[in-house]
């Protein structure tokens, strides 16, 4: 058992130790979706409620793993659970927001093989949370997560409109400033 | 028959510069930045995806004429994460302190869209034989990436690759490459160079052309 502080397992996860920019989980919405300010946003709601139902059915089903002893299949049960997660999503994104069921487009089915749900899944279960803390630290990576790529889509706008040599463009600036993102990032550390 | 021969060749060969999955088709981007602060990490993760690649997409070539359209992508999720188990815990036999190095991201594998990509674009519509040839190029591929990675990374940051120091003592490491930052800004300047040697490529092709 854990006996970590709600606020601090939050400001962990959300800032000194950030899902996208600390850990490397979900860098390929990160990179996909970080063209338009709006779409981001909707995409890190998306993945802040993902996010939260798995952890939350990641904590009982590791809970009902452990007392049959068949721990042996977590992975697949949470790669599962979660698969099925992000289908209720979509069918509620597709016939509560056509237009935003458009604009996400592929993103929101790759939301399964997004890595930050299932590390946030084996992370939590890793450090041993109870329940609260498992939703704080969904909840804090959620943030997290939907912060850097709002950033990101906030500093690629801006950038659409400058002039950059041809081999920059593209994947390789992206990356760059990711980099600068993650450095100003790690000035987080000893936070919390 | 040349002709048949050629096509298999050039399935393996595609993997691994035209068609590269990390630096070309920019897949499974998060094992390629999390892991590569060594060498080691680096070609172990290489390996380990390479077999659940190949594992994945000879089962899923066999098995794509029985699984039924609608619950493709689960059953491949199902079929992949099964050998990624099997190589969690083959690992954590071999050795404990490379298992706590890679942590979480070897059941991570899973979710490389990698391996999906493959399972979806190609061993579910191609027999077993050019699967594996798939595989094979696909991963050799991505383990060549991930070891320029690591070597590139654990040269500047530690000034030592696989663990052998290279540089006199009095060099001073680069830090920040084996931070985070650093596996950002090494993926970022290699994309830099691959694509301007692309571009050099195509142009003197045009210009020979013409």
């Amino acid at each position: 058992m854990n006996s970590e502080s709600v606020a601090t397992i939050f400001i962990n996860a959300a800032l000194v130790n950030n899902f996208v920019l600390a850990y490397f989980l979900g860098i390929c919405p990160f990179l996909g979706v970080s063209a338009k300010l709006a779409t981001a946003t909707r995409m890190g709601a998306a993945v802040c409620f993902v996010m939260l139902v798995s952890s939350l059915s990641a904590y009982g089903i590791n809970m009902l793993l452990e007392a049959t002893g068949a721990t042996f299949l977590r992975l697949i049960c949470f790669i599962v659970v979660i698969a099925s997660m992000v289908q209720l999503v979509e069918m509620f994104v597709r016939k509560s927001s056509p237009t935003l069921f458009k604009a996400l487009g592929i993103f929101l089915p790759l939301i399964t093989t997004n890595c930050a749900i299932l590390g946030l899944a084996l992370f939590q279960t890793n450090k041993g949370y109870d329940m609260i803390q498992s939703v704080f630290y969904a909840l804090g990576a959620g943030v997290g997560f939907t912060l850097a790529l709002v950033l990101m889509a906030g500093i690629r706008e801006k950038l659409a409109l400058a002039t950059l040599p041809d081999s920059v463009d593209g994947t390789a600036i992206s990356l760059m400033i990711a980099g600068i993102l993650s450095l100003a990032f790690m000035g987080f550390a000893g936070l919390g | 028959m040349d002709n048949q021969q050629a096509t298999s060749a050039d399935t393996f060969i595609k993997g691994l510069w035209r068609d590269n999955p990390v630096f070309v088709q920019v897949l499974g981007m998060c094992p390629v930045l999390a892991v590569t602060n060594s060498a080691v990490n680096a070609l172990t993760m290489g390996l380990a995806t390479l077999f659940v690649l190949l594992m994945s997409n000879i089962m899923v070539s066999l098995l794509r004429n029985w699984i039924p359209k609608e619950v493709r992508i689960a059953s491949f999720i199902l079929i992949i994460a099964t050998f990624v188990t099997l190589v969690d815990y083959v690992i954590q036999a071999i050795s404990l302190d490379l298992h706590k190095n890679l942590g979480a991201f070897i059941s991570l594998i899973v979710v490389n869209c990698l391996i999906l990509g493959r399972a979806e674009a190609f061993a579910s519509k191609h027999p077993p034989l050019s699967s594996v040839l798939d595989a094979l190029g696909m991963g050799t591929g991505f383990t060549f990436a991930l070891l320029c990675m690591g070597s590139i990374r654990e040269l500047l940051g530690n000034g030592s690759v696989f663990g052998w120091a290279l540089f006199a003592d009095s060099y001073q490491p680069w830090v920040v490459m084996i931070l985070p930052s650093g596996g950002f800004f090494t993926l970022g300047v290699l994309m830099l160079v691959i694509n301007r040697i692309n571009k050099r490529v195509a142009l003197s092709n045009a210009r020979s052309e013409a």
